[in-house]
């Protein structure tokens, strides 16, 4: 369709398990592609995997007891495979990360200008003082008062929204063309976090880098991503534009998810309808739908093999009876495929 | 009008700050609650929301009496515990019950769920025997079997529920819950909030929420308090205040809140506020939100601290401007996030 993604994922999986151990599948053939200036995000609650893959495609994962598999494009190159030093050109060139935990992702005892410079001194080769120049630069365009004085003190003088624009300050230092960003606010307070994503979007706006934004926030979303891929016990089971998934989630996890959250918006004293159970209570793809347990919408085939992420309509879903499914299917006998069911209308 | 079951009036909870190894002296202090009136009805919910440091942990622990209070009184059913101690103070705690927001912290690991929920009724000598256990692991939707097992053997969520059960244990009659869901994955925190709501009708609870999810808050509350740096800025009934927002700190924090609907996200009116939270150590002067208020004004603002006043029935607002605001006839500095 479009003429050639920035990044393309395919059937990415990963396998945590030391030799002769049983494994635990982390990522489980996630596929997708992000196209340059494109921002998609990553949704999914603890343990689905959605930092994993953040990490994989980075190269971060450690070597030991981790097999990565599948193919990672970046214009065309794989990543996967390529050496420590090869990676280390691209880390922050190309693509760069912004971590959640501004407190642990910056170092205690290296000031914040040393931080800031080393990656330009690294990618452009210029002079330290140069580069400290263009540190102080890039502190007064995340929004950081008296950048000059600013860039000599050490982290911890330094407040929880300050450190995470710091973060966001080195991951755009050298103009990445993707920016990958996991959890860049579930550390701070609403009022803070409205001012750095503020920042992030402007910047990623002004630089035409593509963003990958991984989260748990549906919220944050919907305010920055056009596109949606939720994923579940480290598959994703749902892809969509953001318009679409909001105005009609179709797998009864993104469903879920969705009325589970008290709203701003929402009438008051309505009664909240959880999900039940805990994301830890699921059973293994290989057994059917890992959301199966939980699911109010389970019918026989859930549990008798696993469903595949299939293009219904305006978006790829993983459900043997999604939401909005009734008129094709009857109580307890769902079609195992879904492809003709109708449109969504929206 | 019923009389409030908690009446806290001008409660001041200051940490001191000292200085030198021998002469310790105090040197300033922290002034995490400065100055607080609440009440809150029997049966009610009252929501405290605020941003971390604003000091309403410490509220919450100051009217159980787990912080220490500096000044002023907390009348529960008129009775002034900020005066209690010993023996007295030990029986007025059996009504005000606690649940904490990590589940993981504040469980002991190496006790089972048995010793966990019948530690209060000992506490207070209770006669109790497994019935009573039984029904309070029935009450928070835990089975029978739950009572033998560690909380490491528990998920979040259902860790929180033996936290809420310790808490009903002795039938109190105050709950304060601070934070109760925050620690909690998203899929998780409807079951708990719906978990409140239920022991709140069974029980006749009444509960003091204590939250920075605004969200959360006006789904539980009754009237919601929003604290910014160790006082009240803004009360009022929950509907009122929602519907409302009118001390410019409220409406910041309410505009900041990201809504899962990319229609409202795209269209709404964002106010952004400048700068961080001001230390509680050496508060600003006036306004305590001044610093980053993005309609103050040149007079008052910044020496005249506003006392919180009835600006609407039953909506208290500790703004000089809050009329002038609501009218539109101040409006909102553009603020420049990224000076060039």
């Amino acid at each position: 369709m479009n003429p050639e993604p920035l990044l393309s994922v395919r059937d990415l999986s990963v396998r945590f398990g030391l030799k002769g151990q049983d494994t635990f599948t982390a990522v489980d053939e996630v596929s997708f592609e992000i196209n340059p200036g494109q921002h998609l995000a990553i949704v999914g609650e603890s343990g689905s995997g959605k930092s994993v893959t953040a990490l994989a495609i980075m190269g971060l994962l450690p070597q030991r007891g981790v097999k990565v598999s599948g193919e990672v494009r970046y214009r065309g190159t794989e990543l996967l495979g390529k050496s420590r030093r090869e990676m280390s050109r691209l880390r922050g060139r190309e693509i760069a990360m912004v971590f959640q935990d501004p407190m642990t992702s910056l170092n205690p005892v290296i000031t914040v200008g040393k931080q800031l410079s080393e990656v330009l001194r690294r990618h452009f080769g210029i002079s330290e003082s140069e580069a400290l120049e263009r540190g102080v630069e890039l502190l007064n365009r995340v929004g950081i008062p008296d950048a000059g004085r600013r860039i000599r003190e050490y982290p911890h003088q330094m407040s929880g929204g300050m450190r995470q624009r710091v973060l966001i300050a080195i991951g755009l230092a050298c103009e990445p063309k993707l920016l990958i960003a996991d959890e860049p606010t579930t550390a701070l307070d609403v009022t803070i976090q409205a001012q750095v994503l503020e920042v992030l979007k402007e910047l990623v706006a002004d630089t035409d880098a593509a963003l990958l934004m991984i989260t748990h926030d549906l919220g944050v979303v919907a305010g920055m991503c056009e596109d949606v891929r939720v994923m579940y016990s480290g598959r994703i089971v749902e892809s969509a534009h953001r318009d679409q998934l909001f105005a009609e989630p179709r797998h009864p996890y993104t469903g879920g998810l969705l009325e589970s959250i008290p709203r701003l918006d929402s009438p008051r004293g309505a009664r909240l309808t959880p999900i039940p159970g805990s994301p830890t209570q699921t059973i293994p793809w290989s057994q059917g739908c890992a959301f199966a347990p939980r699911c109010s919408r389970r019918v026989e085939a859930c549990t008798e093999s696993a469903p595949v992420l299939e293009h219904t309509g305006d978006r790829d879903l993983r459900c043997f009876h999604p939401l909005g499914a009734e008129a094709t299917t009857t109580a307890g006998a769902a079609a195992p495929t879904t492809t003709d069911t109708p449109e969504a209308t929206s | 009008m019923t009389e409030p079951l908690l009446d806290v009036r001008g409660l001041k909870v200051h940490f001191p700050i000292r200085k030198g190894l021998v002469l310790n002296r105090v040197v300033g202090a922290v002034r995490a609650v400065d100055g607080v009136d609440l009440t809150i009805n029997p049966g009610a919910t009252l929501g405290l929301v605020g941003e971390s440091g604003c000091g309403k942990s410490t509220l919450g622990r100051a009217i159980l009496r787990l912080a220490p209070v500096t000044e002023g009184s907390v009348l529960f059913d008129g009775t002034d515990v900020a005066d209690l101690s010993g023996e007295k103070l030990r029986q007025m705690r059996r009504h005000m019950q606690m649940v904490f927001q990590d589940p993981m912290a504040s469980l002991n690991p190496r006790q089972s769920v048995e010793t966990i929920l019948t530690e209060p009724l000992r506490a207070h000598r209770i006669p109790f025997d497994e019935t009573r256990v039984r029904r309070l692991l029935d009450q928070v939707g835990l089975p029978a079997s739950a009572a033998r097992k560690y909380p490491h053997e528990f998920s979040g969520g259902q860790r929180q529920r033996i936290g809420i059960a310790r808490a009903v244990a002795l039938e109190p009659r105050l709950v304060i819950a601070d934070e109760p869901v925050s620690a909690l994955d998203v899929s998780i925190q409807a079951q708990v909030l719906n978990l409140l709501d239920d022991l709140q009708e069974q029980l006749g609870l009444t509960y003091l929420v204590i939250a920075h999810d605004l969200a959360v808050v006006r789904h539980m509350a009754d009237e919601v308090a929003v604290m910014y740096l160790g006082g009240i800025v803004e009360q009022a009934d929950a509907d009122e205040l929602y519907a409302h927002p009118t001390h410019p700190y409220t409406k910041a924090l309410m505009s900041a809140v990201p809504v899962p609907d990319p229609k409202i996200e795209a269209t709404r009116e964002r106010i952004i506020l400048q700068g961080d939270l001001p230390s509680p150590s050496n508060p600003p002067t006036g306004c305590r939100f001044h610093t980053r208020c993005p309609f103050r004004q040149e007079t008052r603002c910044d020496d005249e601290r506003p006392e919180l006043r009835e600006v609407r029935p039953g909506h208290r607002v500790a703004c000089h401007f809050a009329e002038e605001i609501a009218a539109g006839k101040i409006t909102a500095r553009e603020l420049d996030l990224t000076p060039v």
